[in-house]
């Protein structure tokens, strides 16, 4: 297997305004560190895919953007949004949440009706007016609306599994973030479901910007403006997809993408 | 709600469409200038060759873009490949009317064959309707036309031979027009080469219809 420089690296400078940046991002677990000085500027309203083999610090790297690792590991440097390092003990991390929403892997509806798992967020946050309005809306918005607007006090367990993964879209954007981590939220999912949360983030990133990591290097292809590869902890290449799929600046790059690795 | 490729595919089909009517464009008004002499109307049309050219590359980069980023298969990457293979067909035809176009300013006040002049204005007329109705059968991808496109190839072809045995007849006549003369064997040239050209468009549309890779001027194509 051919040795790769992990401190060479090529980083596409994209025009602003970028919605979240990181500079010399380190993430340790303990002893070993996942994640070596990331340093990556996500532009407003695009689509960023992360890539990488298993282990390459990817999905590291997405949690921590919304303090999901606190408690699990220990990071450093600095995650810059709307001018403030949110990578400090001080800044409300709930708050950093509902601004940074997450969509999982595995679709996780609560066990309540299709309405509730909207709902009921939107309750806990204090609204209690107007909520009938916000439901139809995030359903709308992650294209759900349609297949389930006659059915709404049915049980959220009872969808596919597509619906469900499109259910915890529209309970993640009925908050109003202004950033969507998707973690791999198609994996567990068939063709055409994973085609429809494609379509679907096309239409939320007008209004949303969006980080999603995914192990398809296809579905990051066809559906991100944008990507990332990551390697061993490593960020390798920031480009533009439509170059890091066709002219990768990286060795490394080209070899992940057309399969020559290892 | 469209998906991504159906968008980016909507817009290669939209260059090809602006290629093949600029394309057409620059026929028609080469084969006038020639037949009109109108050497202004010539310059028109060498004028607009880059702007052909520059629309081919920004077709290839399209269509290269959609099966490195979006792995079309099946009919989407039939439809894709007809295209890109297609667009390179019309970029010739559109230089060919170009070589027409400055064979016009080149022949511009030299004696003149007048009987050769009415049979290249039949081939002209036969050439560009062949050109209209291949380009109308990409706008619903039917390859119906495809054999018919392939007989009316076969009938400039015929033309090309009884055409060239006329000029050569018309040279010993009046060593005159030996000028004029060497430029309608130039244009006749041309003019059945974008006869095989559209006979390609016809073969691409039977493969992007049916997957299948045809010769339809297998038999008498290719005229020395």
């Amino acid at each position: 297997m051919a040795s790769y420089n992990l401190d060479e690296s090529y980083l596409y400078q994209a025009a602003g305004p970028f919605a979240i940046t990181t500079q010399d991002l380190n993430v340790y677990y303990g002893n070993h560190q996942a994640t070596f000085n990331a340093n990556l500027k996500f532009p407003s309203n695009r689509i960023t895919a992360l890539i990488g083999a298993s282990g390459s610090g990817k999905s590291t790297f997405l949690r921590s953007l919304n303090r999901l690792n606190d408690g699990i590991a220990r990071v450093t440097g600095k995650i810059e949004y709307q001018g403030i390092d949110i990578n400090q003990a001080a800044v409300n991390v709930y708050e950093v949440r509902r601004r940074i929403g997450m969509v999982f892997q595995h679709p996780n509806p609560f066990a309540k009706s299709i309405y509730e798992n909207i709902a009921f967020p939107l309750k806990q946050l204090g609204m209690t007016s107007d909520l009938s309005n916000r439901v139809e809306e995030s359903l709308r918005a992650a294209a759900l609306w349609d297949e389930v607007h006659d059915k709404l006090q049915e049980s959220a367990l009872d969808l596919s599994g597509g619906q469900q993964q499109r259910l915890c879209i529209a309970r993640a954007i009925a908050v109003k973030p202004e950033i969507l981590l998707m973690d791999e939220p198609t994996s567990a999912l068939d063709p055409i479901s994973s085609r429809k949360i494609e379509a679907t983030m096309q239409q939320l990133k007008k209004d949303y910007t969006i980080i999603i990591v995914t192990h398809n290097m296809q579905q990051a292809a066809r559906s991100s403006d944008f990507t990332a590869f990551f390697h061993l902890g490593h960020v390798i290449e920031f480009n533009k997809t439509s170059h890091l799929f066709t002219t990768p600046r990286m060795p490394t790059t080209e070899d992940y993408i057309s399969g020559h690795f290892g | 709600m469209a998906t991504i490729f159906e968008n980016r595919l909507e817009k290669l089909r939209q260059s090809f469409t602006e290629m093949g009517v600029d394309v057409s464009e620059q026929i028609y008004q080469s084969t006038k200038s020639y037949i009109d002499h109108d050497v202004k109307l010539a310059q028109t049309v060498i004028d607009g060759d880059s702007d052909v050219n520059s629309n081919e590359t920004k077709l290839e980069k399209q269509a290269m873009n959609l099966i490195a980023l979006q792995q079309p298969v099946a009919s989407d990457f039939r439809i894709i490949i007809s295209y890109l293979k297609a667009a390179s067909d019309l970029e010739r035809i559109g230089d060919n009317a170009g070589t027409i176009a400055r064979e016009t300013l080149r022949a511009k006040g030299n004696p003149r064959i007048a009987d050769v002049e009415t049979v290249i204005a039949k081939i002209t007329k036969h050439v560009r309707k062949m050109l209209e109705q291949i380009l109308d059968a990409y706008t619903t991808l039917d390859a119906t036309i495809a054999p018919e496109i392939a007989q009316e190839d076969r009938k400039i072809d015929h033309y090309y031979q009884t055409t060239r045995t006329a000029i050569t007849e018309g040279i010993l006549a009046n060593p005159e027009t030996a000028v004029a003369a060497s430029s309608y064997l130039m244009v006749i040239r041309l003019l059945e080469r974008i006869g095989d050209h559209i006979v390609n468009l016809a073969e691409y549309l039977i493969y992007c219809e049916t997957g299948k890779i045809v010769e339809l001027d297998a038999d008498d194509g290719h005229l020395d």
